[in-house]
């Protein structure tokens, strides 16, 4: 789960991480207030979205006066913003953040994130801070320094100065710049979260080290223990078909093609989605129903499948392991029944209760397409839809 | 011979009074698992399916010994589960539950530095040995006994492949999913340096998906050590970036993980890489016909 920018900061401050005065607003009159409680000279108007590049994509606004604040604002909110990481079609921007302008002297990245190859956390600095970090490791991979954490003693300080002293913050500010570590690694751990990235982390004219963005991503299999992230959450900034999914346990993820795909267990769902471009057609889903479905849920991830309105067939493909295939198959026959199904429907089933599922389809009377295994299956879909 | 599990393996299943748990007790008691005890504290002394229950894994292991766990516990708890199986120094634990804080994982990994047991999962499967051992969820029905490993981050895409080799008159050795987590237990390499030492295994059936550089480091693996012809498949070719695909471990991000990258180090490899999921099957036979083996992985 993602939050914006300035939740993030918000939660940064609650551990003792230096970051600008700032506050949200939601429309021009609020962000002038905001402005005018800072008190400021310059003031930077930042874009709300959960993508990151906002800055390239014209995202994020100087403001030198009340006035520019305000024309920043409406020119701003409303608006849809293309970045390198929304896709073409962009994001609205509904909130902003009023943040008081910073004296930089020099910009510098952090991130903590979970290591796969070493199943740690890990502690992640550079000096080309304000940079796309993933071109830095690219062209000079020597000037991203590490610290690998060991969960029992948790960040050391010593693995936090040493950072500080190779990304070469001024020696008067490491035990600035180590506290903010330090306190950035608390807010990793008591909140679970997978990713979090200070880009840029910038030391100030007036000897300041403080964070200038902050990007947070939080482990979603941890959310049942964290209420207050949970709060967070930005309905708007997520697909419709995706929140309904979620509350229904479902993993969904719209993509752009026309087939419709309904699957057990993530792997096999993938494989699915690449079966079908590989008969050249092209899914409009990556849908898992998951070990547990009743047919209740399948009816639900039917209804999903079916509201977007660039369905024009769909592919179950089910192979059961914890999943029972006569429950798939009762939910199939239930959903098609009740949704008055009008597109083609593609059915392979194999696994445990096979042939009870085979056989709920066989008498349901609807008209569904068997297919005898995968490749059958995507290959007589994508020639349904034509 | 096969690996990690056969015939005399003594089973202890933890969190075995829940449904999901129960259902598949008697499953793999059905296909002929030795299960010797089952674990859910506060239930001890009673009965579930002919298995005594336990209130711990060390009262489980001391009364039965039991020397490989599977775990069915619900996700807040199930780090802690691992860790009581690995503190009673049981060989193997099998962790099936998915949605394990990640967090948590990183503990685990941490407490069983220098412990002796094997940790497979979690958000897996399980591991079979056909016609002997069954511990997981995995359909037993689709195994037949042979010469095949199979290996696999994705559950149903490994009953996918298992199916087509037991269609195609392949049988398998073992069949072993890893789970589909970013931080977890025996990874690729570990599992086919073990395909490689067991003398009943001929070849080897791989599947891997995006995500991560596990499949990458495997290849490098099968380059340099592995004797015995691999087949291999990715899944999520077609997945676009930044999205994650339902595991939690599969997704592209930070300029790693595709699966483009991951196909090419495995055709680095030598490895044999099937062009579609439902090809796994024939990519194989194809293989082994190459390296004159068919005869010896025919088997039905």
């Amino acid at each position: 789960m993602n939050i914006h920018e300035y939740q993030g900061k918000e939660l940064l401050r609650q551990y003792g991480v230096a970051v600008p005065k700032g506050s949200v607003a939601f429309s021009p009159e609020e962000a002038v207030k905001a402005a005018k409680e800072l008190g400021s000279d310059v003031v930077v108007v930042k874009a709300q979205i959960h993508a990151g590049g906002r800055g390239k994509a014209g995202g994020v606004k100087i403001a030198r006066n009340l006035e520019e604040v305000r024309s920043y604002s409406k020119e701003l909110l409303g608006k849809i913003l293309v970045t390198h990481q929304t896709g073409p079609e962009g994001k609205e921007v509904k909130r902003i953040y009023i943040e008081e302008g910073s004296n930089i002297k020099k910009e510098y990245y952090l991130s903590f994130v979970v290591d796969r190859q070493t199943s740690r956390v890990t502690l992640m600095g550079s000096e080309e801070g304000g940079m796309d970090i993933e071109a830095v490791a690219a062209e000079t991979p020597e000037k991203i320094f590490t610290e690998v954490i060991d969960p029992v003693v948790g960040l050391a300080a010593f693995q936090a100065r040493r950072l500080a002293f190779n990304i070469n913050i001024p020696t008067h500010l490491v035990n600035k710049a180590v506290k903010l570590m330090l306190g950035l690694y608390k807010a990793v751990i008591d909140k679970d979260a997978s990713i979090v990235e200070i880009n840029p982390l910038a030391v100030t004219e007036e000897d300041e080290v403080i964070a200038l963005d902050a990007k947070f991503n939080f482990d979603a299999n941890a959310l049942y223990r964290h209420k207050d992230i949970v709060e967070l959450r930005d309905y708007d900034e997520e697909d419709e078909k995706e929140i309904a999914a979620s509350q229904y346990d479902l993993s969904y993820i719209a993509l752009d093609g026309n087939i419709g795909c309904m699957v057990n267990g993530a792997g096999l769902a993938m494989a699915t989605m690449d079966t079908i471009s590989y008969y050249g057609g092209s899914p409009a889903n990556f849908l898992d129903v998951g070990g547990s479905a009743s047919a209740e849920k399948v009816k639900e991830a039917f209804k999903i499948i079916l509201s977007d309105h660039n369905v024009k067939g769909i592919f179950v493909n089910i192979f059961g392991g914890i999943m029972k295939c006569d429950i798939i198959a009762e939910g199939v026959v239930k959903a098609a029944s009740e949704l008055g199904l009008q597109v083609p429907l593609v059915v392979r089933l194999e696994g445990t209760n096979v042939e009870k599922g085979k056989e709920i389809l066989n008498e349901s009377g609807l008209n569904i397409t068997a297919a005898t295994s995968l490749g059958d299956g995507a290959e007589k879909i994508v020639k349904l839809v034509g | 011979m096969a690996i990690f599990i056969n015939k005399d393996t003594k089973v202890l299943v933890q969190g075995i009074t829940g449904s999901t748990a129960l259902f598949h007790t008697k499953q793999m008691l059905e296909y002929g698992t030795k299960i010797v005890a089952g674990v859910t504290p506060g239930k001890a002394n009673t009965v579930v399916e002919g298995v005594p229950v336990f209130n711990t894994v060390s009262d489980a292991v001391k009364e039965t010994g039991a020397n490989v766990s599977v775990i069915y516990v619900p996700a807040p708890f199930a780090a802690d589960a691992i860790i009581e199986a690995v503190d009673a120094e049981l060989d193997m634990v099998i962790c099936i539950t998915e949605h394990i804080p990640v967090l948590d994982m990183v503990n685990v990994k941490r407490y069983m530095e220098d412990k002796k047991t094997i940790l497979i999962g979690p958000n897996c499967p399980g591991v079979i040995t056909a016609d002997e051992c069954k511990i997981g969820i995995m359909p037993g029905y689709i195994h037949t006994k042979g010469h095949v490993g199979v290996v696999s981050r994705s559950g149903t895409l490994t009953y996918e492949a298992v199916h087509q080799l037991t269609e195609a008159g392949i049988g398998q050795t073992t069949a072993v999913g890893i789970g589909g987590d970013p931080v977890n237990g025996t990874n690729f390499v570990d599992v086919l340096k073990a395909f490689e030492a067991d003398p009943e295994t001929y070849g080897v059936v791989m599947i891997g998906e995006i995500g991560g550089t596990a499949e990458e480091e495997a290849a490098e693996y099968v380059k340099n050590h592995m004797t015995k012809p691999v087949v291999g498949f990715i899944g999520g070719q077609t997945a676009p970036p930044g999205k994650r695909m339902g595991h939690a471990g599969a997704i592209i991000s930070g300029g790693k993980g595709s699966a483009a990258d991951k196909i090419a180090a495995m055709k680095d490899a030598g490895i044999a890489v099937a062009p579609t999921p439902a090809e796994i099957g024939e990519t194989f036979i194809q293989l082994v016909k190459e390296k004159g083996l068919y005869d010896k992985v025919k088997t039905h």
